[in-house]
């Protein structure tokens, strides 16, 4: 019989996830694999989420060289100042959850506290700023099936524009609200000191989730807000 | 999977690639390019992602089984995307 040292040594027994014995799972050879088998599979996750998005995505392009100036127009309502600082702020959350991984690597609580802390805060302002957009669309009743009212001869198909903005960055944002509360079990768990540098790999698998949402965005940002700006 | 901590120096570098290049794309979007804005903006976008999965999501350091997972969706959607555009291409030489 395999026996290893124990994967947390300060993990009290019975916590979630893995098991509670304090050792990798029989399955594995060892802790090293146990890791690798995590993030592999969580990757195939993410590629099921690239094909997700991707869909949207092709919708969007398909729907972009049919009506070409229809949705030219469309895309010009759009704040681009909101949309460049939210970007902005997507990217520093990153920053912020890679440095948050790091931590908890190298078994700095307090550290690991701060950055998820300083994530979740700036994943806040990046939906408040959305929901700000939002209302603003509502108020600019260019909403569609809400008193969508658009002024020339595209306003037909401007609502295709704005029917795919809201589903794309709606579903974007019901993505972020799953990381926030993610994050906040991640802060939960570090306050129970259930990191060590030897396991958190619920920190590194919320970090690529976290991170994946940044990459869906960056795609998100020049399609909706910034093609066609000067056509 | 090696599981040394990256630098902060690395992050931090990454970070001020990708603001780089999130005040390239918007200042190109002011520039009247025509064709070439789609293929600015797309570029850009594909260089940042590539940064973030390469050194935020640490594909740098990672097995390269998980590579096989990165690679296989971006595939599929590439796929996806032809398989379409060659529809809506085509379709007007039927009439």
């Amino acid at each position: 019989m395999h026996t290893a040292p124990p994967l947390n040594p300060r993990r009290k027994p019975g916590r979630w996830p893995l098991s509670d014995t304090g050792v990798h799972d029989h399955q594995f050879d060892d802790a090293l694999q146990q890791r690798d088998a995590t993030s592999l599979g969580f990757w195939i996750f993410l590629s099921t989420e690239v094909m997700f998005f991707g869909g949207l995505f092709a919708a969007y392009v398909l729907y972009r060289n049919a009506y070409t100036s229809a949705f030219a127009e469309a895309s010009r309502h759009l704040d681009i100042r909101w949309g460049t600082v939210n970007t902005g702020v997507l990217l520093l959350s990153s920053l912020c959850m890679a440095l948050a991984v790091q931590s908890a690597q190298l078994g700095k609580q307090l550290r690991l506290l701060a950055y998820l802390a300083a994530t979740f805060s700036l994943g806040c302002v990046f939906l408040a700023i959305k929901f700000m957009e939002y209302g603003e669309k509502f108020h600019e009743h260019l909403v569609p099936g809400f008193d969508f009212a658009l002024p020339g001869p595209n306003a037909t198909h401007a609502q295709l524009f704005f029917i795919l903005y809201f589903i794309m960055t709606g579903v974007h944002a019901l993505h972020m609200v799953v990381g926030l509360c993610l994050i906040l079990v991640l802060m939960g768990m570090a306050l129970a000191d259930s990191f060590s540098p030897e396991y958190h790999t619920p920190v590194e698998t919320i970090g690529l989730y976290w991170h994946f949402v940044d990459i869906v965005w960056v795609f998100l940002f020049p399609l909706l807000y910034l093609v066609d700006r000067t056509s | 999977m090696t599981h040394q901590a990256e630098s902060t120096g690395r992050y931090l570098a990454t970070f001020l690639m990708l603001m780089l290049l999130l005040v390239m794309t918007v200042a190109a979007s002011f520039i009247h390019l025509g064709a070439l804005n789609w293929v600015a903006a797309i570029t850009i976008a594909i260089l940042k992602a590539c940064l973030i999965a390469y050194y935020f999501m640490h594909l740098r350091t990672t097995a390269r089984l998980t590579w096989m997972a990165a690679v296989a969706g971006c595939v599929m959607l590439i796929i996806l995307a032809s398989l379409i555009l060659a529809d809506s291409w085509t379709r007007p030489w039927l009439s």
